[in-house]
C-alpha cells in the first residue's frame, strides 16, 4: 500500500519537508512527478531532496514514498545508452527497469584488494612512457578551464584497451556532451560505452548522483569480469554542487564554503577504483578543474590526497613536472628494459633544458651544452609532449632514443653504458 | 540485568537521535536494530532527555521508531593473545575474516571476534594467595617471538584482590577461566586470557612516567642524527600530498628498533595498506630473523570506510599499544593521517551543530590531539621493567600550508617535527624532510655539538644559495661558495637516503656515527682551491665517493677502503 501525503510543510532550496511515518533514511520518493530522496528524519518530519529542484513545487503536491533507496538498472542493455543523473534516458530509448541495483553501496574490503600490475595503454607518450596509467588506478587530470581536457578524455576512452567505458558527465556544457557522443560514435566505441550525463542546465541535485550511478554500474560490470574505465568530468562541478546543497541546508562550512565532509565524499567515490581478484577492475580517470590555476584550492587539494597521482594539463600538454602516476613503478619494470632509465634520463635532461631556457631569457651567455639542451627541449616538446602524437609505447621509446641521438653524444645522456650499447640508434657513434 | 532500550527519533547522516527511558551512560555503545541487522553506535551526547548517537555504519534504511539496544559498556577493544599479525578495521573487526564471511564488500552490521578462538600453552606466574591489582601478570603464553603476559584487567578497581585459584601449566582455550580472584568483600571474578578495555581511557597501571631519553633508532640518517625521536616520545610528519609521508612512515615501520609496531591507516588510501599487507610478510626483520608481520598489527580504516569508525580507529590503535607496553615492550604506533581523524571529529561536530572554531574544527580539537599524544610515554612498570609507547602521526594540511589548526595543535604537543617540503620532493630529494625548518627536542645518535655545527653550515649554505640567485656565481666569494658546496654535500650524502637501495635504505647507528664523523671532518677543513669550476668539480667528486660508500656493506674491507679513498681525496686539497 502506498500512502500519499499532500501537505508539504516547507520548501527551502531543493529540500522539502513533509510529515510522514515509517519512512526510511535514504529512501526514494516522488514529489509531484519528480524523484526525491530522504536525507534527514526528525520525529515525523521528513526532509526530502528533490532531484529536479524544488522550483514550482506546491505545498499541496502529492508525496509518495517508494519504500526503496535510489537504484539503477544494470544489464548488458545499458551499453550504448545515455542517461541523465537520475537514470532517465536522454537518448529517446526505452527506460530500463530490470535488475535494479542500489547506488552508493558499501566499501570494498581492503583485505581483498590486490596490488595493481597491468598497464593501460593509451597511445599518448606523456602517459605511457612517463606516467603510466595502471589498471585500477584513480587519477585526476588537473586542469585550468579552457584546456582541452575533455578531448583528452575522449581520446583516452577511444584508445584505452578496456572492455567497458562509463562516462559520468557533471555540469557539462551541452556542446561538450555532444562532442563526447559524436567522438565515441564515430570511433565505434559507443557500443561498449554507458553515459550518465548531467549538463550545466540540469538540476543541481542530479549532478551529485552522477558519480554514484556511474560507479554502481561499473562495480557490477567489474564483478562480471569486465575491465571498466570510468571517466568523470568534471569533479569540481560535483564538489560545487555538494557545496551548494550543504549551504542551502545550513550546514557549517569548513573551507571556502565547502562542507566539512568534502574529503570523505570525494574519497568514497574515488576509492571505488579496484582490481578484483579473479574478476575485473575499475579504473577512474577524473577531471578536476582548478579555479584560478590554484592547486591549493580545496577541491584539487583534497583530490590530490585521495588519488594515486595526477596529470597536469597546462598549455595544451601534459606537464612532465607536477604530473605523477604513483603506480607506474608497479608496471614499468616489465614493459621494456630501457623504459625506466629512458623515462628518468629524458626528464632529467628536460629539467636542464628548462634551466637553460631561463638562462637564455635572462640574457646570459649560451654555451655549446646549452645549445644542445635547447635543441633537445624543442624536439621533446614537439615530438613527445604534443597531445596529437599517437604511437604505441615501444615506438615512443624508440622515438626517445632517436631524439637523444639527434641532440647528444652517448656519454652526455647520463645513461648506463650497457643500455646505450643496446639501444643507441646510430651504432657508429658508439666508437 | 535488563537491557536498556530506546527508539530512533531522528536521523541526520550518521547521527541518530534516540528516545529512551531508564539510564544511559555517555559514550556507551548501543545497537540500532534495522531489518535483521544490528548497527553499532556510540552515545556522544545526552540533551533534554534525548540521546545523540554516532553510528559506525551507513545509516540508510533506518526509520523513526526502530528499536535501539544499549549495552552499558563503553566503546572497547578485546585484549589477549593472538592480536599480532592481524589486520583490523577501526572497531577491531578482523578484515580477512570479514572477507571470508561477506566476500568483496564490507557489509554493515557484521562484527566478528578480534581474538582468534584457539588454545594457548599457559604457564602461571602467580600463586594462590598472591595480591593482585589491575595490570598484574598472572601467567604467560608464548606468542610468536614474544611472551604474552596474561594480565588482570586494567579496569579492575580496588587493591585488596587475591588469587583464589589458578590453573596449572597446560593448554587452555583463550576463553577458559584460568584464574579466579577474590577481594575483601568476598566478591570473586573469573579471569580468562581475554579482557576488554575502553579505548578512550588511557591505561595508567604503571609506577611512574619517565622522561624519554633513549633514542629510537629508525635507521634513517636524517632523523636519527639531526631530528631524532626518543623511545616514549612523540613526533609528527606534516606535508603536502605527494611529498612522501606514507613512504617515510612505511620505512619507519620497517626499520625502527622496537618490539611492536602498530600502524593505524586512518582515512587514507586503501591501496597503500595493501602494499603493507603484501610487503611486510615477505620482509625479514634482521634482528629476529622472522617476518616483520610477526611484530605488526594494522588498524585500517581507509578513506571510504565509515567516518565515525575512523574517529575510533586511532584510539583502538593506541589502546593496543598500551596493552603491549604493559608487558614491558617498546611499542611504536604510527598514525596516517591524524588530519583525517580530526576531520572525522569536525564532521560529527557539524552534525551536532556545535559552535565551530577555526576552519570549522570543533573547539576541543586541541585538547583531543593533546590527550591522544599524551598517551605516549616511557614508563616504569610495577615490576621495575621500563617500557614505552612512541607515537608518530602524519598530518595532511590543506594546501600544504602548516598554518592550519591541526598542524598547529599537533606542533604544540609533540617532541619532534619532521616537516616535509614540496620543493624537496619535487627535486627528488628523499626523505623530503626540511632540514632547516624541522626540529627535535630529543638527543640523537651522533654527537650533539658536532651535529649543531654541521647544521649551522647547512643554514649558512642555504643563505648563500639564496644570495647567489640574485648576484650569480660571479658575485659570490670563493669562501662563501665553498660553504654553499659543503651544505649541499651534507644534504646530498647524509640527509638524503635511497629507500629503494638494499644497503642504503637502513643505516645502523654505528655506521651513521662513522659516516657522520668522516663527513664532519671533511666539512670542517679549509680548502685551498682557487677556481669555482674546480671547487664544483672537487665537491662533485667528493659527493660521488660518499655515495659509493653508501653502497658498500658495513664492516667490510670495501667499506674501509672507500673511507680511506674519501679521506685521501679531501686531505689532498686541504690548506697546508
Amino acid at each position: 500500500m502506498q500512502k500519499v501525503y499532500t501537505k508539504i510543510d516547507s520548501i527551502v532550496g531543493n529540500v522539502v519537508t513533509v510529515r510522514a511515518e515509517g519512512v526510511k533514511n535514504g529512501d526514494l520518493a516522488l514529489v509531484g512527478d519528480s524523484y526525491a530522496n530522504v536525507i534527514k528524519l526528525d520525529k515525523d518530519i521528513v526532509s526530502l531532496q528533490v532531484f529536479a529542484g524544488a522550483q514550482g513545487v506546491s505545498t499541496t503536491d502529492p508525496v509518495r514514498f517508494l519504500g526503496r533507496p535510489m537504484m539503477v538498472s544494470f544489464s548488458e542493455h545499458l551499453l550504448g545508452r545515455i542517461f541523465d543523473g537520475a537514470g532517465v534516458p536522454r537518448d529517446n530509448g526505452p527506460a530500463l527497469t530490470e535488475n535494479m541495483i542500489p547506488i552508493g553501496g558499501p566499501s570494498f574490503n581492503p583485505a581483498k584488494r590486490v596490488l595493481p600490475k597491468n598497464m593501460i595503454r593509451t597511445g599518448i607518450p606523456m602517459i605511457d612512457v612517463f606516467n603510466t596509467l595502471v589498471e585500477s588506478q584513480k587519477l585526476p587530470i588537473f586542469s585550468i578551464s579552457g584546456e582541452p581536457y575533455n578531448q583528452l578524455l575522449s581520446r583516452i576512452a577511444m584508445q584505452a584497451e578496456v572492455d567497458v567505458i562509463i562516462l559520468g558527465g557533471m555540469g557539462l556544457k551541452y556542446d561538450d556532451y555532444m562532442e563526447f557522443r559524436d567522438t565515441l560514435e564515430k570511433g565505434g566505441a559507443m557500443s561498449h560505452t554507458v553515459m550518465f550525463i548531467h549538463t550545466a542546465a540540469d538540476p543541481i541535485v542530479e549532478c551529485t548522483l552522477v558519480p554514484d550511478m556511474s560507479l554502481a554500474v561499473a562495480e557490477q560490470f567489474a564483478l562480471e569480469g569486465k575491465r571498466v574505465l570510468v571517466l568523470l568530468t568534471d569533479m569540481t562541478n560535483f564538489a560545487d554542487a555538494q557545496k551548494e546543497m550543504a549551504i542551502t541546508m545550513e550546514q557549517v562550512p569548513s573551507n571556502r564554503g565547502y562542507p566539512g565532509d568534502l574529503y570523505s565524499s570525494l574519497a568514497a567515490r574515488y576509492e571505488k577504483a579496484v582490481d578484483i581478484e579473479g574478476a575485473g577492475s575499475i579504473t577512474i580517470l577524473g577531471v578536476t578543474t582548478m579555479p584560478g590555476d590554484d592547486v591549493t584550492h580545496p577541491v584539487p587539494d583534497n583530490t590530490g590526497y585521495i588519488t594515486e597521482g595526477q596529470y597536469y594539463l597546462k598549455s595544451g600538454h601534459i606537464e612532465p613536472f607536477g604530473s605523477l602516476s604513483r603506480l607506474k613503478q608497479n608496471v614499468n619494470g616489465e614493459t621494456r628494459d630501457d623504459h625506466r632509465a629512458l623515462m628518468d634520463g629524458m626528464i632529467r635532461l628536460y629539467a636542464q633544458y628548462k634551466e637553460s631556457l631561463e638562462k637564455k631569457s635572462m640574457g646570459f651567455m649560451m654555451t655549446e651544452w646549452d645549445d644542445k639542451l635547447l635543441k633537445y627541449g624543442e624536439l621533446f616538446e614537439s615530438k613527445m609532449m604534443d597531445l596529437g602524437v599517437n604511437i604505441p609505447l615501444e615506438d615512443a621509446l624508440d622515438l626517445g632514443w632517436d631524439i637523444l641521438a639527434e641532440c647528444f653524444e652517448p656519454n652526455e645522456t647520463g645513461m648506463k653504458t650497457s643500455l646505450i650499447q643496446e639501444r643507441w640508434p646510430n651504432k657508429d657513434a658508439l666508437n | 540485568m535488563k537491557v536498556q532500550t530506546g527508539y530512533v527519533a531522528g536521523v541526520n547522516g550518521n547521527l541518530i537521535k534516540v528516545d529512551f527511558d531508564g539510564s544511559v551512560r555517555k559514550n556507551e555503545v548501543g545497537y540500532i536494530l534495522v531489518d535483521d541487522k544490528r548497527l553499532k553506535g556510540e552515545v556522544i551526547r545526552i540533551n533534554n532527555g534525548e540521546v545523540s548517537m554516532q553510528i559506525y555504519e551507513m545509516t540508510d534504511g533506518i526509520k523513526v521508531g526502530d528499536a535501539v539496544e544499549f549495552t552499558g559498556e563503553l566503546m572497547s577493544v578485546d585484549l589477549g593473545p593472538g592480536l599480532l599479525t592481524q589486520v583490523f578495521d577501526g572497531l577491531q573487526n578482523p578484515l580477512p575474516q570479514l572477507a571470508e564471511q561477506c566476500g568483496f564488500f564490507l557489509d554493515r552490521g557484521v562484527y566478528l571476534e578480534a581474538i582468534p578462538d584457539k588454545d594457548w600453552e599457559f604457564t602461571p606466574t602467580a600463586e594462590v594467595g598472591d595480591h593482585v591489582k589491575a595490570g598484574s601478570t598472572i601467567g604467560t603464553v608464548p606468542e610468536g617471538l614474544f611472551t604474552n603476559h596474561i594480565m588482570v584487567p586494567f579496569t579492575l578497581k580496588g587493591d585488596d584482590w587475591k588469587v583464589k585459584s589458578i590453573k596449572k601449566a597446560g593448554t587452555y582455550n583463550v576463553h577458559d577461566t584460568v584464574c579466579t580472584i577474590v577481594n575483601g568483600k568476598d566478591e570473586t571474578r573469573d579471569l580468562s586470557m581475554v579482557f576488554t578495555q575502553p579505548i578512550k581511557q588511557a591505561v595508567s597501571c604503571y609506577e611512574e612516567k619517565l622522561r624519554p631519553s633513549e633514542p629510537l633508532v629508525t635507521k634513517i640518517r636524517c632523523i636519527d642524527a639531526f631530528l631524532p625521536v626518543a623511545k616514549g616520545g612523540t613526533f609528527c610528519t606534516p606535508g603536502p600530498f605527494g611529498a612522501g609521508k606514507t613512504v617515510l612512515q612505511h620505512m619507519q615501520a620497517k626499520n625502527s628498533e622496537v618490539d611492536i609496531v602498530i600502524v593505524a591507516a586512518c582515512g587514507e588510501r586503501a591501496g597503500e595498506v595493501v602494499e603493507v599487507l603484501k610487503e611486510f610478510p615477505e620482509l625479514i626483520d634482521p634482528k629476529t630473523g622472522r617476518s616483520l608481520m610477526e611484530r605488526t598489527i594494522i588498524i585500517c580504516n581507509t578513506s571510504s570506510m565509515p567516518v565515525a569508525a575512523r574517529e575510533a580507529s586511532v584510539y583502538t590503535a593506541v589502546t593496543l599499544a598500551e596493552y603491549y607496553r604493559q608487558m614491558g615492550l617498546d611499542v611504536l604506533m604510527l598514525a596516517d593521517s591524524t588530519s583525517r581523524w580530526a576531520q572525522a571529529m569536525r564532521e560529527m561536530s557539524g552534525r551536532l551543530e556545535e559552535i565551530p572554531g577555526e576552519e570549522a574544527f570543533p573547539a576541543y580539537l586541541e585538547s583531543s590531539i593533546a590527550a591522544f599524544y599524551e598517551r605516549a610515554g616511557k614508563v616504569r612498570l610495577e615490576d621495575g621493567t621500563i617500557s614505552s609507547i612512541t607515537i608518530g602521526g602524519t598530518v595532511s594540511p590543506a594546501g600544504g600550508n602548516f598554518e592550519e589548526p591541526v598542524t598547529q595543535a599537533t606542533l604544540k604537543v609533540v617532541g619532534a617535527f619532521h616537516g616535509l617540503a614540496r620543493e624537496r620532493s619535487d627535486a627528488r630529494k628523499y626523505p623530503a624532510i626540511h632540514p632547516v625548518d624541522s626540529w627535535s627536542k630529543y638527543t640523537g645518535v651522533v654527537d650533539t655539538d658536532r651535529m649543531e655545527e654541521a647544521r649551522a653550515i647547512l643554514i649558512r649554505s642555504t643563505e648563500v644559495n639564496q644570495m647567489m640567485k640574485v648576484v650569480g656565481e660571479e658575485g659570490t666569494s670563493n669562501d662563501d661558495y665553498i660553504i654553499y658546496q659543503k651544505g649541499e654535500l651534507l644534504d646530498s650524502v647524509y640527509l638524503q637516503q635511497n629507500s629503494f637501495d638494499p644497503i642504503d635504505q637502513a643505516c645502523v647507528p654505528e655506521r651513521q656515527r662513522k659516516e657522520f664523523d668522516r663527513l664532519y671532518d671533511a666539512m670542517m677543513q679549509t680548502y685551498d682551491i682557487a677556481d669555482k669550476k674546480d671547487i664544483r668539480a672537487f665537491f662533485n667528486q667528493l659527493r660521488q665517493e660518499f655515495l659509493d660508500w653508501h653502497g658498500t656493506e658495513f664492516e667490510t674491507k670495501e667499506f674501509d677502503a672507500q673511507e680511506k679513498k674519501i679521506t685521501d681525496l679531501y686531505m689532498s686539497k686541504v690548506v697546508s
